[in-house]
């Protein structure tokens, strides 16, 4: 009875392998790899979508694909080779993805269509999970990638830019709206409004991007929690990083270069709460690091090199503490115009110190005082910045050092370093 | 008139002035160079010192070498040479003269430092650009007033008047009246303003190169037409040929009508 019993229950086993074995070879339900080509079985990619299986691959071969708003709505891997474009002649989107799993790379995807109504992208991703699009060039993009309601995703090496002149008719490079985990490497962004733009976007990561030349902001997020920021490079942005309303953000080794214009900020810091900011380069920027309505953040060897304003520090900002950072060469080290609050300079290193060391402990003796009084001159009447630097100015902020009457007094570095922070 | 250049050029440089302003200026680049270790923030220091010490330097040496040489002056005006070129050559040669000590005292260090190999050689040359521009601006000035005015003392006074008016004066006045006309659109009367006075101008020439980033951070076109685009460079380089030409001009008439 045993033995029966064992017999047909390894029989069982046998034949329920068979049965998926057969299954994995004959099952239409199961992943294909499909080619489109003018002469393949497949001559345009919205069939071969509309055929392939979840789970498939689809490799487009070298060609131009005059085609729009490609829908996914199954899990697919979508492969481009070198030369393969999709021309969407100005017809709404170029790839639309609502599903899962979905792996877009190699593409080229130009001329996506404009609309004041519609956000029109070369990738729109909505309310999809574990998406992957990678190596694509997106060309004349209105939006480049646009993310909704997804989350665990990888934006990885794509290269997005547009011609667009006017902030009213661009989109943004990377738009992730409502997302989370979504980690964006290596891309590089440029000619279009925003570079990369978050918004409720948490735990995600934006590491070794070039943002470049955009016409509003490089980078600009709101309203995204735990973020990290590292590596990137962000040069001649319309208004350089906006970083607004967000909490736990850290930011290092980032590179932000000549953002200039009237309202042009290296980082421009709004409302933001508990922020790392180490290592990063800023300069010849405008306004090297803007800073409003923000409260306990550190700032720890980032290099301000040759910017108008390094730091500019606005009301209702609590427990900002500067340390161990290099101010080289800045037409105004800060600017400021609250009161110090409990924000603290301490330890930096500062080009423009006149003091001495006589104990020899690398840490100057007398402290120095970072905000002139020309700069409070400049913020009353702005005309007079063509007197910087004149004999002057040095006079009266000579004056103004020896005995502060219109800068807080407060306001000093007591340990002014003698020279120059070395890190990396 | 090109022998009376090389004459008080050569004079000049084998008087002992001549080294002594070169061995200040050697000495200042090189210990510029050695406490600071960076090249950018030597040049920053420089132009301070440029603005303002190369105007003083000017005037007092134009005036001192134009009462000096007077009765060499008188001997040649007894020669049958033309008196524009007695006086022109005689500026010039004061000028080039002070110019070539600028430019090999401060060259020497920097060369040496290796000013060629590094990204800062234009904000360098923009520099000595600028150095030359004040020395002949204000060596001409100086001239202009050792001219009209026959009581040394008196000449003396005014050069250094004309220096206290043109390095500190003129900008407290000029920042008096922004911040008292602050209601109106100023950036026009500014910048006019500016191109009234070299040392500004020079400055402004400089903070072109090294403060670009915080000039443009004003609002109003007018300043960033000016600043923004190459023609606040152009504009201030022209102006202040106009600024080396008046008054050459000036002495040259002087000369022509001027009574020994």
């Amino acid at each position: 009875m045993i033995i029966f019993r064992n017999f047909l229950e390894v029989n069982f086993a046998k034949i329920y392998t068979a049965f998926v074995l057969c299954g994995l070879i004959i099952s239409p339900s199961y992943a294909q790899s499909l080619e489109v080509c003018s002469n393949c079985a497949f001559d345009n990619i919205q069939e071969a979508i509309e055929a392939a299986t979840p789970g498939s691959t689809i490799k487009v071969r070298n060609g131009i694909y005059r085609e729009n708003n490609l829908l996914i709505e199954k899990s697919l891997h979508l492969v481009g080779e070198e030369l393969a474009e999709i021309d969407v002649e100005n017809q709404g989107y170029g790839i639309v993805v609502k599903s899962d799993n979905v792996t877009i790379s190699g593409l080229k995807i130009s001329n996506v269509g404009q609309s004041y109504t519609d956000d029109y992208a070369s990738i729109y991703i909505t309310r999809s999970n574990h998406f992957k699009v990678s190596n694509n060039v997106l060309k004349e993009a209105t939006f480049g990638v646009l993310v909704e309601k997804s989350h665990y995703g990888l934006i990885e090496n794509n290269t997005i830019s547009s011609t667009k002149t006017e902030e009213a008719s661009a989109g943004n490079g990377i738009h992730l709206w409502h997302s989370s985990n979504v980690e964006i490497r290596k891309n590089e962004v440029f000619n279009l409004r925003d570079g990369i733009y978050f918004e409720f976007v948490d735990d995600s990561k934006v590491i070794d991007n070039y943002s470049h030349d955009n016409l509003r902001y490089g980078l600009h997020f709101m309203f995204s929690n735990r973020d990290e920021y590292h590596y990137n490079t962000f040069t001649e942005n319309g208004a350089g990083v906006a970083v607004m309303f967000s909490k736990f953000i850290s930011m290092s080794h980032n590179k932000f270069f000549r953002n200039w214009g009237t309202a042009s900020y290296g980082i421009l810091l709004k409302e933001i709460y508990d922020a790392k900011i180490f290592q990063n380069t800023l300069e010849e920027n405008t306004i090297g690091i803007q800073v409003e309505g923000s409260t306990r953040i550190n700032y720890k060897n980032n290099d301000f090199i040759q910017n108008g304003w390094a730091i500019k520090v606005r009301g209702a900002c609590y427990t900002n503490n500067f340390e161990a950072n290099n101010f080289l060469n800045n037409s105004f080290d800060i600017s400021y115009n609250s009161k110090l609050n409990d924000n603290k300079f301490s330890g930096n290193y500062w080009s423009n110190y006149s003091g001495y060391d006589l104990d020899k402990n690398g840490v100057g003796d007398v402290p120095y005082r970072p905000v002139k009084l020309f700069s409070y001159v400049v913020n009353e009447t702005p005309e007079t910045i063509i007197l910087l630097r004149s004999l002057f100015i040095s006079i009266i902020d000579f004056s103004e050092k020896v005995s502060p009457v219109f800068t807080p007094d407060n306001l000093l570095d007591e340990q002014p370093l003698m020279k120059r922070v070395g890190h990396d | 008139m090109l022998k009376i250049l090389k004459y008080s050029f050569y004079d000049l440089i084998r008087s002992r002035w001549s080294y002594v302003y070169l061995i200040f200026y050697a000495m200042l680049g090189t210990v510029l160079l050695f406490l600071n270790n960076d090249l950018s923030k030597a040049i920053i220091t420089l132009m301070n010192v440029v603005t303002v010490l190369i105007p003083l330097i000017g005037t007092i040496f134009g005036i001192m070498y134009y009462y000096d040489s007077r009765e060499f002056t008188e001997l040649l005006l007894a020669q049958p040479i033309k008196r524009s070129s007695i006086f022109l050559g005689q500026y010039l040669g004061v000028a080039i003269s002070l110019s070539a000590s600028l430019l090999i005292g401060l060259g020497i260090p920097f060369i040496i430092y290796g000013i060629f190999t590094s990204p800062a050689i234009w904000d360098f040359s923009l520099l000595l650009v600028v150095g030359v521009f004040l020395t002949f601006i204000f060596t001409a000035l100086s001239f202009n007033i050792g001219l009209r005015n026959e009581n040394k003392i008196k000449g003396f006074g005014y050069a250094i008047l004309l220096w206290l008016f043109m390095a500190v004066i003129f900008d407290g006045l000029l920042l008096i009246s922004l911040v008292y006309f602050d209601e109106y659109p100023l950036d026009k009367f500014s910048l006019i303003a500016t191109t009234l006075n070299p040392i500004d101008l020079s400055r402004i020439l400089i903070l072109l190169k090294l403060d670009i980033s915080a000039l443009l951070g004003y609002t109003g076109a007018v300043f960033q037409k000016f600043f923004g685009t190459s023609s606040g460079m152009i504009i201030s380089l022209a102006v202040l040929i106009v600024w080396v030409v008046t008054p050459m001009y000036f002495i040259y008439r002087k000369a022509l009508r001027k009574d020994f």
